[in-house]
């Protein structure tokens, strides 16, 4: 569970983010299920699972960390978070949306979704994206899927 | 190989069993556990009760948990002493466990005061385990009126799930105020006041002064009469089998950081132990279920001759009702902070520069960023805290802390 591989992961260079919530857009539209996404998205409120934070200055996405050892998981009262190589996942079915991890995550990188349960990014590893959508999306490389030095 | 004895069977024992497999793979692991259970979420019974959830889903580890992790359950048993010395553990029915490392996870039990004629009333319950859900599950119809004695988390869950099985709710407490515990006057009040417009009644500051059967005479004269009664006035640590041992006792069983206790192979964690609460430096029994995982997987670590340190405890619980959300953490002192309006409120307690307390109403979003601030004691002068009040974001935080948290960068300062 908690090897030393290397895992890839999503980094964002703030530097570079337009602060245009494309990246929100195409991950409500990757974990939608639908194959278009105007019939996703259109005349909806989004629930994505990044969301893009900063002000007039600086803007950068934040999603989950799927940190090597995750707060969430340790916390959560209903079991229902896992970790396995290298992503943390949320199991909705267990899920009974008390927010506990919410309350412990240190980046802020978690929020309910439309049913008031948790979801949570999963690196769209199962969705018919099959690799973060938000990254593949970004018009200016703002967000990065790959191996770099840090560790969460 | 080494021989571990687990005496509990909650989360605290789960983390404990995570912990020690961490680092060791061959040793013997034993569970002494006093339910029929595998290791479930006990906070999920309000759930349960509103059918949100089911026994299957209340599992808080996969159905294989034990074999993967090559545990020995031992369902329905209790240990009964343990003898430091010998280091063993005896049982209640069966032959006495030895090990090389023991750890005490034995929970608490909910306390119950000895109000006067409470031997008269047939219809009584906890609201604690599992067992407690299925038998009030088995009482409850839409005509039958529910006493609560206790306003407190367990009291008003209870409340919660009951609401929609029962024909009414009236919960009592001795306190002036509900949820005493995590919220202040105010931030109690209107919690309260969701509560009431969701069905609940309320009788503050009165308790009962003596039952009767179906009825409960209040301290105020008042007659409250009743089909099921629920007692939920608070738990206590279940110390004892340490205390009897010889071991040194508090509230709770103490421990230090490394969840070792006064014995050097004995080691306590979860809803019996009284560690460090980091927001105040006081000792206090956390018992609230993260606390307990980790503690259970500090245990374990250091069962297993690793050296593990659990040293930023704080109190905290994010709990909804009716769907009103409330978080709470840390510890309220210094000067006060608030932010409210219709949709909800922000109440923060600052002290020598650092944030040591917080309770929100509603306002949820991100709250884990209030929580770290508490948690890894973070100054207030390095961050743009006036930023953070409005809302919490990571970009109250300096440029290169931000690129250690989402850039990928190491080793960055604050």
């Amino acid at each position: 569970m908690r090897g030393n591989k290397k895992m890839k992961r999503i980094y964002v260079k703030e530097e570079w983010c337009l602060g245009c919530h494309l990246c929100e857009y195409n991950c409500a539209f990757a974990n939608s299920g639908e194959s278009d996404m105007v019939l996703a998205l259109k005349g909806k409120p989004i629930y994505p699972r990044i969301h893009v934070e900063g002000g007039e200055k600086i803007t950068y996405a934040v999603s989950c960390r799927h940190c090597e050892d995750p707060i969430c998981l340790k916390s959560c009262i209903a079991g229902a978070i896992t970790h396995n190589e290298g992503v943390v996942k949320i199991d909705r079915e267990k899920c009974v949306g008390c927010l506990t991890c919410v309350l412990v995550c240190p980046y802020g990188a978690l929020a309910a979704g439309e049913d008031g349960l948790m979801q949570k990014c999963e690196l769209c590893l199962q969705n018919a994206f099959g690799a973060p959508a938000c990254v593949s999306g970004c018009p200016n490389g703002a967000i990065v899927y790959e191996e770099t030095e840090g560790s969460q | 190989m080494k021989q571990y004895v687990i005496i509990g069977n909650g989360v605290a024992a789960a983390g404990c069993i995570e912990g020690i497999r961490s680092l060791d793979q061959n040793g013997g692991i034993t569970v002494i556990s006093e339910e029929p259970y595998a290791v479930y979420c006990r906070p999920l019974i309000s759930y349960y009760l509103e059918e949100k959830t089911d026994p299957d889903r209340m599992r808080y580890r996969e159905i294989d948990f034990y074999k993967k992790s090559g545990v020995r359950v031992l369902y329905g048993e209790k240990a009964t002493a343990i003898d430091a010395q010998k280091k063993k553990v005896s049982l209640a029915s069966g032959d006495p466990l030895c090990y090389d490392a023991l750890c005490v996870a034995a929970g608490s039990s909910p306390f119950v005061p000895p109000f006067e004629g409470l031997e008269t009333v047939e219809h009584k319950y906890s609201f604690f385990t599992l067992d407690d859900a299925f038998a009030l599950e088995k009482d409850t119809d839409k005509k039958k009126k529910v006493l609560i004695v206790g306003a407190g988390l367990i009291g008003l869950k209870c409340a919660e799930g009951l609401r929609d099985r029962v024909g009414d709710i009236t919960v009592c407490d001795l306190s002036d105020r509900i949820l005493s515990s995590i919220l202040d006057a105010k931030r109690a009040a209107a919690v309260q006041r969701h509560l009431e417009a969701n069905g609940i009644r309320f009788l503050l500051k009165n308790s009962v002064k003596q039952f009767d059967r179906h009825t409960a005479l209040m301290q105020n004269g008042e007659c409250v009469p009743f089909d099921i009664l629920v007692l939920a006035v608070g738990v206590r640590p279940n110390k004892e089998l340490v205390q009897k041992a010889g071991g040194e006792v508090n509230r709770g069983v103490c421990v230090d950081d490394r969840m070792q206790t006064s014995f050097p192979s004995v080691f306590s964690a979860g809803d019996c132990a009284e560690g460090t609460d980091a927001s105040c430096g006081e000792k206090r029994v956390l018992a609230i279920m993260p606390n307990a995982y980790m503690q259970g997987f500090t245990a374990g670590v250091n069962m297993a001759g690793g050296d593990a340190v659990f040293n930023n405890a704080i109190p905290m619980n994010a709990i909804g009702f009716f769907g009103l959300h409330v978080m709470t953490a840390g510890t309220y002192t210094g000067d006060v902070y608030e932010e409210s309006d219709e949709a909800g409120s922000k109440t923060f307690f600052i002290k020598d520069g650092f944030l040591k307390g917080f309770i929100l109403i509603e306002k949820t979003e991100r709250a884990g960023l209030y929580t770290s601030l508490i948690r890894e004691q973070i100054p207030l002068e390095q961050i743009d805290f006036e930023r953070m009040k409005k809302s919490a974001t990571s970009a109250a935080f300096s440029e290169q802390k931000r690129k250690t948290m989402f850039g990928g960068k190491k080793d960055a300062a604050v």
